[in-house]
């Protein structure tokens, strides 16, 4: 239930932007989540629709999936993240802090560690529609 | 778009009444010992405590706790298990034995996915271990982290010590306060580290000499808790770092 977490960020950041922009009632809310940290999406979900504040009690959550993108910076190799490489522990691991794909994934052209994530990270706010 | 976490971190942290961050302008200064020992000398005067091992990349409070076989639980996000009576994380619980070569950004977004999902609950206190420097985590942790104070560690050297002043200057700037200086692993009676910390108007805390069986105490926190420098930080644990 590590979702249940990144799921009160959202609410809580989606909330400060309602007010900001001065909805009265929000309608939708769009959340991008990269497969890197491989969110469960019926968790993730499921922890929106009970955490959701009144001004949210009609609103969509609509959670696109985002590939994730892998650039080598020692040979400049770019790549795409694929879970079903990866043992199971070494995923959980991934699911709970991203980062530490630095230990464990490698250039598959040259073999270094050292690479950028240029796209699908982890969970993004990426749109929320409402009334005034 | 918008990346949801950081709005979360104090939140996370509400119920901490005191969040020290143990930093040191160089490394190997004794850092991650001076962390851990204040940590345990104030579970040990009854207080509820956390130790967070920020050192993503070196990270060393697990093998000086002689931490195996633990997990945290996963619980509307994660929750760190108690090691020695003190609520423990560290990134070794997802990155092993591996080496975690992380640039600045990726540091930053461990550190924020790691603040925003640890459910740490009601404490006294949560020390933080600090990688060394004026770089990327502490930048971060004084931006995201309200109630940040810190406590410096310095080894005699003066070479230590400038690296300190940069360090204390930044903080200033940055409007943090600073509980005080720990000199560490001294190697003889002289004072220049305490009257330089006093020309910056800051608190001398203790001067610790070197102790050449630390190291044989590496993994046993009980002949720890026997050494100098645990009887050094007990004593700033009973004066220094208190609640109110």
């Amino acid at each position: 239930m590590h979702e249940w977490a990144l799921a009160e960020a959202i609410i809580a950041a989606a909330e400060k932007i309602a007010v900001k922009e001065k909805l009265r009632e929000v309608k939708e809310v769009t959340i991008k989540v990269g497969e890197l940290q491989q969110v469960e999406e019926d968790i993730l979900r499921f922890a929106l629709s009970q955490l959701k504040p009144s001004s949210f009690k009609n609103a969509e959550f609509h959670i696109t999936k985002a590939r994730t993108a892998l650039r080598c910076r020692t040979c400049g190799n770019s790549w795409l993240f694929r879970r079903n490489k990866l043992d199971e522990a070494t995923a959980e691991a991934i699911h709970f802090v991203p980062e530490v794909a630095h230990s464990y994934i490698k250039c598959p052209k040259c073999g270094s560690p050292d690479f950028e994530i240029t796209e699908g990270r982890g969970v993004w706010l990426e749109n929320i529609k409402g009334v005034r | 778009m918008i990346d949801p976490r950081a709005g979360v971190i104090n939140e996370r942290l509400k119920m901490i009444r005191r969040i020290i961050a143990v930093s040191s302008g160089k490394g190997g200064v004794g850092k991650s010992l001076v962390a851990t020992t204040l940590a345990l000398a104030l579970a040990r005067r009854g207080y509820k405590v956390g130790l967070f091992d920020l050192d993503f990349t070196s990270p060393s409070t697990h093998l000086i706790l002689g931490v195996r076989d633990v997990q945290p639980k996963e619980e509307k996000g994660i929750v760190p298990p108690i090691v020695d009576g003190l609520a423990y994380m560290t990134l070794v619980y997802y990155s092993g034995d591996q080496a975690t070569p992380l640039r600045g950004a990726d540091v930053s977004n461990a550190l924020i996915e790691l603040l925003s999902v640890t459910q740490w609950g009601r404490l006294d206190f949560l020390i933080i271990d600090m990688p060394p420097g004026i770089s990327d985590a502490v930048l971060d942790l004084v931006r995201f982290v309200k109630r940040i104070e810190f406590l410096i560690v310095t080894t005699s050297s003066l070479l230590a010590f400038e690296t300190v002043k940069k360090q204390v200057s930044l903080l200033r700037d940055l409007k943090v306060p600073i509980i005080g200086i720990v000199e560490n692993m001294k190697m003889n009676a002289a004072r220049t580290i305490e009257r330089e910390t006093e020309k910056l108007g800051l608190k001398f805390l203790a001067g610790i000499p070197f102790d050449p069986q630390v190291e044989e105490t590496i993994g046993d926190t009980a002949k720890l808790w026997n050494t100098t420098i645990a009887n050094a930080l007990k004593q700033i644990a009973e004066t220094n770092v208190t609640l109110n």
